[in-house]
């Protein structure tokens, strides 16, 4: 896939942001000292009387976005998912979710591929945490072209909304011309009958791949692409895992509480389903290049190809 | 109103707390009752607001950040005409629209959902922001206990209020001196809470929180403060009006049984009579 272009959804949430600024005139965008990193510069640039830094304060980000939304501003709260869901998690809680403002969590650097900085800064835990929130929509786009659609879709939706983004430049792969993003709907991206392969983020690409090697082994794998974990799409995953009757679950996130976690609990209830969780096993991660240590966790191409095909021989 | 219409709105304030408390069974008396005079100046005589259209636009805005006192908000509220009074006694049942902590859903007259202590600071800043960026008018208050700024969130959020000189802001502390495990400055002191403020750029004003002169004097002393956030320091007396309760760090988070509310009715109707009766 080396022609294919490659953009950080990172990129693509400062970018969109700047794009809806005109069309939105209430759209505000936080930060805490990672402007630069979050992409949110882009937005700075364009609307710098929209654009406010909050210094290095996540917590106190998120309640001053509360209140901005109190007063019908549009506030985009950006950080790193480590510190926008894991420091702040109470305070998305309760300062937004629970009088359900409409505040938009945009989280850049999840999962391992932020690669050199090491664990600490590696969140793995964003999406299992924000999930349990009620009535919280959690967003993972899987390139450029998702990414700035859910942008849009978030600040054309009334609610909270967590949206994470990742740090390291993914292939594009929903560049064509009947693409659609609706909030909650999973997209079917190949079709299979030996087995479905159900991802998230960064990894669509490369269960897209892995789906490749698996036909070239005469096994046809089911690939659809879940960008919205909450509220999911229990339809396309049930229909599929009832055709297919097995399912892998792939995303870059711990596979406690996560994609895995939310299609296990929809499965087990409503089409029971033996089901592989590909993700991190409970482990921090460390430090090294994004590919490396997406190699090394088994989320690149080969790696799904390989559990893949252990799976249901 | 005039400082006597205050002080018997105050008392009948507190009765409405002490019942709250008493029909739910729970609840935060003491830290209701040391601020139920700040209540009354803000809902009587400061806030430029509407009972009969609560969500108005340009309305000021108030954010209990010490969210445990909203038996003392609701009873504001209530004799403001908010909801009906008697309602009051229905604090924290099942069913309930007064919530043992505020919730903006519920409750008409709450502009934001608070209790967890740090946060309502931060969002009061943030509607003080809105205002500054559409260029309205409106100011916007919050109330904090003294042990809650213990709570880290509380100076980022007066570090970035001095930063964007909001001078629409007024943070109120109420300083009754005890927490739940006792005296604020025995537990880990937040003295001196005035020079703090001082540091994060903010105009401090000391004055007794109790007294209605010195309320009214603060209060327009923020309002002509200009490029600044102001923060009036509160001394007041926890428990304030029930002689049992007052400066008693164990009526912090508990409810009078029976006898205990006799007590308590008996001492503020008191306080009633020497102020001349009913309004």
């Amino acid at each position: 896939m080396a022609d294919v272009k490659k953009i950080a959804t990172r990129e693509s949430y400062g970018n969109a942001l700047a794009e809806c600024g005109a069309d939105f005139p209430n759209l505000v965008v936080l930060d805490a000292d990672l402007a630069g990193a979050t992409k949110t510069g882009v937005f700075k640039k364009a609307f710098p009387e929209r654009h406010i830094d909050c210094g290095i304060a996540e917590c106190n980000m998120t309640g001053i976005a509360a209140g901005l939304a109190t007063c019908g501003k549009i506030p985009f709260i950006s950080s790193f998912a480590m510190f926008a869901a894991g420091r702040n998690f109470e305070q998305v809680r309760n300062s937004i979710g629970y009088p359900h403002l409409n505040v938009k969590i945009g989280a850049t650097h999840a999962g391992i591929t932020v690669g050199e900085d090491g664990a600490t800064h590696q969140c793995n835990e964003d999406v299992a945490l924000m999930r349990t929130i009620p009535g919280m929509t959690v967003i993972v786009p899987s390139d450029d072209v998702e990414a700035k659609a859910a942008v849009r879709a978030a600040i054309e939706y009334n609610g909270p909304v967590y949206l994470r983004f990742g740090r390291a430049a993914v292939p594009v792969i929903n560049d064509r011309p009947d693409y659609r993003f609706e909030i909650g709907k999973g997209v079917l991206l190949r079709e299979g009958s030996d087995v479905t392969i159900v991802a998230s983020g960064i990894t669509v690409a490369n269960a897209l791949e892995a789906a490749e090697l698996l036909a070239a082994d005469g096994i046809s794998a089911e690939v659809i692409n879940i960008h919205t974990i909450k509220p999911l799409d229990e339809d396309i995953i049930t229909a599929s895992a009832g055709k297919t009757g097995r399912v892998v679950t792939v995303e870059e996130h711990s596979v406690i509480g996560g994609l895995g976690s939310a299609v296990c609990d929809c499965l087990s209830a409503k089409c029971p389903t033996k089901v592989l969780k590909i993700g991190m096993q409970d482990v921090f991660g460390e430090s090294g290049s994004a590919g490396a240590l997406v190699e090394k966790y088994g989320l690149d191409g080969k790696g799904i190809y390989a559990s893949v095909k252990g799976f249901v021989k | 109103m005039n400082k006597l219409e205050l002080q018997k709105t105050a008392n009948e304030v507190r009765k409405g707390i002490v019942t709250a408390v008493h029909g739910a069974k729970a609840g935060h008396p003491g830290g209701s009752l040391s601020a139920a005079d700040i209540f009354t100046y803000l809902y009587f005589e400061e806030m430029n607001i509407d009972p009969k259209n609560p969500k108005k636009a340009d309305r000021d805005r108030f954010v209990l950040s010490k969210g445990h006192t909203a038996p003392g908000l609701y009873s504001a509220l209530a004799h403001r005409g908010y909801f009906p009074v008697e309602d009051l006694a229905t604090l924290r049942h099942l069913g309930s629209y007064l919530q043992g902590h505020p919730c903006m859903q519920e409750t008409p007259g709450v502009d934001m959902s608070s209790g967890s202590l740090g946060q309502g600071i931060s969002a009061a800043v943030g509607m003080a922001l809105a205002a500054k960026m559409d260029n309205k008018d409106y100011r916007v208050y919050t109330l904090l206990g003294d042990g809650e700024i213990q709570e880290g969130q509380v100076w980022e959020a007066s570090m970035f209020a001095g930063h964007r000189k909001l001078d629409n802001l007024v943070v109120i502390v109420d300083n009754n001196g005890l927490q739940i495990d006792g005296k604020i400055e025995d537990v880990c002191s937040p003295y001196p809470i005035d020079k703090k403020f001082e540091a994060f750029n903010f105009h401090v004003i000391n004055i007794d929180g109790n007294d209605f002169d010195q309320i009214d004097a603060a209060f327009k002393e923020a309002r002509a403060t200009k490029g600044m956030p102001t923060a009036i320091i509160c001394k007041t007396v926890k428990g304030k009006g029930v002689s049992y309760m007052e400066n008693n760090a164990g009526w912090h988070g508990k409810a009078p049984n029976d006898e205990e509310y006799a007590v308590a009715m008996a001492d503020l109707e008191k306080i009633g009579q020497e102020l001349g009766g009913a309004n």
